[in-house]
């Protein structure tokens, strides 16, 4: 009898996943709120493949995950700098474009990015800048520069990110730096540079996905965002206003790529086909508001939509924008400077 | 089938200690063991690094600010939860078991939702600062300072402090008390050499339990302190989710480990019958 049960629970073990298995699926590991429910649904309806969907905040936190056990995810949307880190670390799988037609709609600007030459391991999935998102109800001033995120004026009015790069890279362009500068100097410059902004009581808070609806809410008046929660933020709050600085900031590609192993590929890959149909892009587009990457999505968009520099921002803009780039073992030193302005007092 | 003591055929007590005994093994020692394997290497090979890594300042200032909140934390809710659960277990309360109930119902739901929602009443758009604003006293700084993580940990774990005492307070013999009565002792010469005393071993568990968390925790410091405070939660999280440093994250938390392991030492020296409390 013994051994009849302990029989029956090794069969059931081994039944939960191979049951599983039979079903069609594909495991999708993407920003919070990155993406419509309803595209989600309507690639189940016309796929029958079950998306099993799950969110990370800032791309280290993915990165590490990914590093982990990159046959837990099929489809992964890392940033570009991310995206060189995975490759160097031969991480990604090369995609098959025969699967993926849709990829044609892309803008050519993105077909050969520099994070990623060859453009075999990634597709664009969404594009922006990052920039200042401020109240005009709070502030009066024109705001024109990363600088006015140290007057101390507006005590207890700012909030900064929670999240290591863009922080660091803020400060870096405010002191004449490249958002990609390494040397112990510059860093040192960067960690008093944010220490002082804390201890003069600036920073209400560093925090990623909470900014925006604390934005449309006026809990306060400048905060450091990307382009598109500034845009879905600003749909809501008239009062609202977005600007890339003049210093110069970081503009960024997410894109969608396939970790080496992982378990549903063609599926992944009927994933991101399905991403890059215009219709859908579109659905995307309309939810998040990033800027789409799909040129036959920018077809279908009004004059007023595409004349809103803070989804598409000017050439001009972009111009004084850069891409991060892979900074590889020194994120250890960046994250030293991080720790230093996050614990300081 | 009866259970038999002896060491015969049948079923025998140490059978029973099993499931758990491989459940230990498997979720407890083990880790552990990984733990101190990354704690004590980098790239697979010996070394004392990460622990010397540790003795860098910030790192320093991080534990001893965690250990402070933590101590304030533990502080504050044994002054609010002792009274209270003297209040719960005195005899003449009528319906004691449904206040109990009471106290332990905000605990069903989960501590993330109620840091939430504290969050939507302390921010200065939130309900609290409406209030203020319209009587006229005007908006304050409630939510992310040290202040509000501070009542976020005390809110969340007021009832940790509570429970073990009013346990051992119900279970103590009321006679005692009526015998000190009875030889002369005042009220408060009751409550000073006879319940307090008898509580101690609640009050032992309570320190532990609301201490332990307090000093660990990582989520509610983000969310009430807006990420300006870093405890030493936040920094082991950070070690494994952002930098994916898993030695020095483990040698941190073989710190935390054995800081637990003292204290739990020294409050179990503290505690003069060698009693355990209620809940441990």
């Amino acid at each position: 009898m013994k051994k009849n049960i302990a029989f029956m629970l090794i069969a059931l073990l081994l039944c939960a996943p191979a049951a599983s298995y039979a079903a069609q699926e594909v495991n999708v590991y993407n920003w919070e709120d990155y993406i419509a429910d309803d595209v989600l649904a309507l690639f189940e309806q016309e796929t029958g493949i079950r998306v099993n969907y799950m969110r990370f905040t800032t791309n280290e936190d993915m990165l590490v995950q990914v590093r982990a056990d990159p046959t837990n995810y099929d489809v992964i949307f890392p940033s570009d700098y991310i995206i060189e880190r995975l490759i160097s670390e031969d991480l990604l799988d090369t995609l098959d474009y025969e699967n993926i037609p849709n990829a044609a709609n892309l803008m050519d600007w993105l077909k050969a990015p520099s994070y990623d030459p060859a453009g075999e391991h990634s597709v664009p999935y969404m594009w922006g800048t990052v920039g200042i998102l401020y109240n005009t109800s709070m502030v009066s001033e024109p705001v024109d520069s990363w600088a006015v995120l140290w007057d101390t004026a507006y005590e207890n009015n700012v909030f900064m990110m929670d999240s290591i790069r863009d922080t660091i890279g803020v400060a870096m362009k405010l002191l004449g730096y490249s958002i990609n500068e390494r040397s112990q100097e510059a860093l040192d410059l960067v960690k008093d540079k944010l220490i002082e902004q804390k201890r003069a009581g600036i920073v209400k808070a560093y925090q990623v996905d909470e900014t925006k609806d604390k934005m449309i809410a006026g809990e306060a008046a400048l905060a450091v965002m990307w382009s598109g929660d500034a845009a879905y933020a600003m749909s809501y709050n008239e009062d609202l206003a977005y600007v890339v600085p003049k210093e110069g900031s970081n503009v960024w590609v997410d894109g969608m790529c396939i970790p080496k192993g992982a378990r549903n590929k063609e599926n992944a890959e009927r994933f991101i086909d399905f991403l890059c149909r215009p219709d859908i892009a579109l659905i995307n587009f309309e939810e998040i508001w990033y800027s789409t990457p799909n040129a036959g999505t920018v077809a279908m968009l009004d004059e007023e939509t595409l004349a809103d520099e803070t989804i598409f921002p000017t050439d001009e803009t972009i111009a004084r924008c850069e891409f991060f780039k892979d900074i590889a073992a020194d994120i250890q030193r960046y994250n030293r400077v991080w720790l230093a302005v996050k614990s300081a007092r | 089938m009866s259970v038999r003591r002896g060491n015969g055929p049948g079923l025998r007590r140490s059978m029973f200690a099993a499931p758990y005994g491989l459940w230990m093994l498997i979720f407890t020692m083990a880790p552990i063991f990984i733990i101190v394997f990354y704690a004590f290497t980098i790239g697979g090979k010996p070394t004392l690094e990460n622990f010397k890594l540790f003795l860098e300042p910030e790192f320093v200032g991080i534990l001893t600010f965690s250990l402070w909140l933590a101590f304030l934390c533990t502080v504050i809710c044994l002054v609010f939860g002792y009274p209270t659960a003297l209040f719960l277990a005195s005899r003449d309360l009528k319906r004691s078991a449904m206040m109990a109930v009471l106290f332990v119902i905000p605990m069903w739901m989960n501590f993330l939702l109620r840091t939430y929602a504290w969050m939507s009443l302390l921010e200065d758009t939130g309900l609290i600062n409406r209030f203020l604003t319209f009587i006229g006293v005007g908006r304050k700084k409630l939510m992310y300072t040290e202040n509000a993580v501070l009542f976020g940990l005390v809110y969340n774990f007021l009832p940790f402090m509570i429970f073990p005492i009013y346990s051992v307070l119900k279970r103590s013999d009321l006679h005692l008390e009526e015998a000190a009565q009875d030889l002369g002792a005042n009220g408060w010469q009751v409550f000073l050499k006879v319940t307090l005393p008898l509580s101690l071993p609640g009050v032992v568990s309570g320190v532990s339990m609301v201490f332990m968390p307090a000093v660990t925790t990582f989520v509610i410091p983000r969310l009430l302190g807006g990420g300006s405070f870093m405890m030493f939660g936040d920094l082991i999280e950070n070690q494994f989710l952002t930098t994916g440093d898993w030695n020095f994250g483990s040698a941190l938390s073989l710190i935390m480990m054995a800081l637990i392991l003292i204290s739990l030492g020294f409050l179990n020296n503290a505690n003069p019958e060698g009693e355990e409390g209620a809940l441990w």
